[in-house]
């Protein structure tokens, strides 16, 4: 009895560090912008809107964040679209090595835009003059994600009966027809998981953006946060709580609201 | 309203199978025609081969005169019902039945219009606004025939149309399809691997094995004189009795008994197929020791064991259901008994 006490004991003060291990964050997050003397501790913060004041007067925060939607946008729309449409013919064409295609994409995708290819790929965008070009470092990122992308959906796709596409063939739909009638809507939890998936990935991505836009006015939240510091190194803690809390809005609300629109679950590329 | 003509069609896959072979089969306007056969004999290949979804190696596939061998599936003006049914998850009944006509663009109040007059034909109202997930399989199965018939083609193709639903419903759904075919007069290809669905429903029956097609012919003579033993193996719901015969001065004879004379040399090896239903227990005939009493409901099946091994079956009425150990006799009813070659071929 008294074993089954302590275990129980034992599993509740277990799971309070684990939840204070991610909740304390969050709860730093929801104060420290709104507290007088924001520190690195968490305390009941001493209300006031100063910081948010100064962090819109800030030259560079919000435009980063305008920056961040660009890249993002454009990021994710080019994945989600082109990895649909890769999915699709991958999962109904037969190649011979279709597999091993897929697989040794995945695999050379952790390189590509891994630290390995950061310095061809800064070459390569040099000669290209896309060097502090949002799009071009958001074709750079969605390039990096295509692969994962079009891996996750092709099990999606290949969960869509043929029956159905040859039943609207004999219909008399187009492949145009058979492809927006009935594998897009049928595909959509995965295609909606794909599209938060690839947001998530460029909005919090620091590297390529780091690399590839030098000029401060082309850089997205993610490379602007580490520069909010003073000359011996401080971190600016006026303007981080505030710009942390705006910079984490657009992925969450994206979530809901794909979540509720589409109802998506989160598969990582296994089906239930 | 059309026929469809096949002329030395074969469509081979990528791996080499035949999956059917130099076919010529002449289907009539307005004909219920099933074709019947194990997995894997090519029924369901065929089919396809008619909608356009495989490409015809070569051969030609003709529906009310026009040649349709390379054209596009959807211009072959054919209707088709998968064996999943294929119902579009994301719509609702309306709207897959409607779904032929939004294809062709029709305007949206043409849509619904004859999507509630189909419906309303076969029973689905009330259902217009569901989901195929929220369907029973019967109700399924009539939202996939309505969407088939809601534009008219000129032939309807059936793929195992039965299949997915329980044995109850399913004599349910054949008699409302047969009744149907009759109303629409629609040339209809079914698929099925059930000899009774096929017997059932269709006008006739092709046999298939192999690619390619065994017999041909009404149910009456499929069911009465197959052409093989295969075809004769295959049909009817208590297997026929293949029994090794020979012939003995101008008669056969199977477990030692002679039955019924030919104009065959002596000595000649035949196999002699008989129902269960076309023999009768009694005094005369084969004599045998009864092993084995199944019981069918109306009838039951009676295993008698001959003095040689040979097993016969014979369905007797359920109130003559001898007992197990009984000395009997079976009888072949008089023009029943159908003679085979060693090749599996009807003699005579």
């Amino acid at each position: 009895m008294s074993g089954l006490v302590l275990r129980r004991i034992g599993y509740t003060v277990f799971m309070a560090v684990v939840l204070a291990f991610f909740a304390i964050p969050m709860l730093w997050l929801a104060s420290a912008p709104f507290d007088s003397r924001p520190g690195l501790g968490l305390r009941w913060p001493d209300w006031t809107l100063d910081n948010v004041r100064a962090t819109f007067e800030h030259p560079y925060a919000l435009g980063s964040l305008v920056n961040s939607l660009i890249l993002c946008v454009v990021a994710t729309a080019v994945t989600t679209l082109c990895a649909t449409l890769a999915a699709y013919a991958l999962s109904r064409v037969r190649i011979p090595g279709r597999d091993v295609l897929l697989y040794v994409l995945l695999l050379l995708s952790s390189v590509v835009t891994g630290t390995a290819a950061m310095v061809p790929i800064f070459v390569m965008m040099k000669q290209l003059g896309l060097i502090n070009s949002h799009y071009g470092t958001a074709l750079v990122i969605a390039a990096g994600m295509l692969p994962a992308a079009i891996f996750i959906l092709k099990d999606f796709v290949d969960a869509v009966p043929r029956s159905y596409e040859e039943s609207a063939r004999v219909f008399g739909a187009s492949p145009g027809q058979v492809l927006r009638h009935v594998v897009l809507p049928v595909a959509r939890p995965g295609i909606a998981t794909i599209l938060v998936w690839s947001f998530v990935q460029a909005w919090g991505n620091f590297l390529l953006p780091f690399l590839l836009l030098r000029d401060v006015e082309t850089q997205p939240g993610a490379v602007l946060l580490q520069t909010l510091r003073d000359e011996g190194g401080t971190a600016n803690l006026t303007v981080i709580p505030v710009f942390s809390l705006l910079y984490s809005i657009p992925v969450v609300a994206l979530y809901l609201f794909v979540s509720k629109r589409y109802g998506f679950r989160f598969h990582g590329g296994i089906k239930a | 309203m059309a026929g469809i003509e096949l002329t030395g069609l074969s469509t081979v896959y990528p791996n080499g199978v035949r999956a059917v072979d130099s076919l010529d089969v002449s289907i009539k306007d307005g004909e219920f025609f099933a074709l019947l056969g194990p997995s894997g004999c090519g029924k369901t290949t065929l089919l396809r081969t008619i909608a356009g979804l495989e490409p015809a190696t070569s051969g030609t596939v003709s529906i009310g005169a026009r040649d349709v061998t390379r054209v596009e599936p959807g211009q072959r003006r054919v209707a088709m019902v998968f064996q999943d049914y294929a119902l579009f998850p994301h719509m609702s009944v309306a709207e897959n039945i409607a779904y032929p006509l939004r294809v062709r663009r029709a305007p949206r109040p043409r849509q619904r219009e004859v999507a509630a007059r189909t419906a309303a034909d076969l029973g689905l109202d009330g259902l217009l606004e569901r989901r195929p997930g929220q369907l029973s399989g019967g109700q399924q199965q009539r939202v996939a025939l309505a969407r088939a018939i809601a534009v008219s083609a000129d032939v309807l193709l059936l793929d195992e149309p039965l299949s997915n639903l329980d044995a109850r419903l399913r004599l349910e759904a054949r008699t409302f399809l047969k009744r149907l075919q009759r109303e629409l007069g629609l040339t209809t290809v079914f698929v099925t691997h059930d000899q009774a669905e096929a017997l059932a429903l269709a006008d006739r029956i092709a046999v298939m094995e192999a690619g390619r097609i065994r017999q041909l012919g009404s149910p009456r003579e499929i069911f009465q004189r197959p052409g093989s033993t295969f075809v004769a193996n295959f049909i009817g719901s208590t297997p026929m009795n293949l029994l090794p015969g020979a012939v003995r001065s101008g008669a056969v004879e199977v477990a030692g008994t002679s039955l019924t004379e030919v104009d065959l040399p002596d000595g000649t090896e035949v196999v002699v197929g008989i129902r269960p239903e076309y023999l009768t227990l009694g005094e005369e005939g084969i004599p045998g020791t009864v092993s084995i009493v199944e019981n069918l409901g109306i009838t039951s099946l009676v295993t008698l064991e001959c003095a040689d091994g040979t097993l016969i079956g014979v369905t007797v009425q359920e109130h003559a259901e001898p007992r197990i150990g009984a000395q009997v006799s079976a009888a072949p009813q008089p023009g029943r008994l159908l003679l085979y070659g060693q090749d599996g071929v009807l003699l005579g």
